[in-house]
């Protein structure tokens, strides 16, 4: 095996486990938005690792132009979708867990743009 | 190549996870984010079946379902939070 397939098995490895990771935080979690904070930040940077790591096992300009396009646009996109999804929770009334300390007492959706 | 298997294997796997929170979750925000990590885990597979497959045109579906995997997002998290209760 030369450098270029260990480094993309390793960033291809790496990025799968983080996508699990999230899996196991979107069974495990206690309520919505425990389970968008490991969706957002484990699926984001376990997506990019694995395209990172599919562009160096197969290293050509047309894969680079659409693996860096794609990198791109998920380290754009993903925040902003996991961000809204959570809005969207706390907008449409979605319970929190009994554990859950919160310094303001305003309803959920008390403020309507 | 067996390590290619072994990680699609696991994909199918958080698939199945995601496929279990869709259908029983408690909320429909958690259906959300499931949608969600199902798109992530579609680009992440199709990557991977790319390089399985050494077909590097099919490359073309991982830009495609980043941009719909954002868009689906966005479009039904703004449906459940515009829904009247």
């Amino acid at each position: 095996m030369t450098a270029q397939e260990v480094t993309g098995d390793v960033l291809a490895v790496t990025g799968t486990a983080l996508v699990a990771i999230a899996a196991i935080g979107l069974l495990r979690l206690p309520d919505a938005y425990n389970r968008a904070n490991a969706v957002s930040k484990a699926a984001s940077l376990g997506v990019v690792c694995v395209l990172l790591g599919v562009l160096v096992l197969m290293l050509t300009p047309f894969t680079a132009v659409i693996l860096g396009l794609s990198v791109i646009l998920q380290l754009l996109t993903t925040p902003f979708g996991a961000y809204a999804a959570a809005r969207a929770a706390y907008r449409s009334g979605t319970p929190f867990i009994a554990a859950t300390r919160r310094e303001d007492s305003r309803a959920p959706a008390a403020d309507d743009e | 190549m067996i390590l290619i298997d072994i990680l699609l294997g696991t994909l199918a796997a958080t698939m199945a996870v995601v496929i279990w929170r869709l259908v029983t979750g408690p909320s429909d925000a958690d259906r959300v984010l499931a949608v969600d990590l199902a798109f992530v885990t579609f680009v992440a597979g199709t990557a991977l079946l790319s390089v399985r497959l050494r077909e590097p045109s099919e490359l073309i579906l991982v830009l495609a379902a980043t941009l719909v995997g954002f868009l689906a997002t966005i479009a039904i998290a703004h449906l459940l939070e515009r829904r009247p209760r």
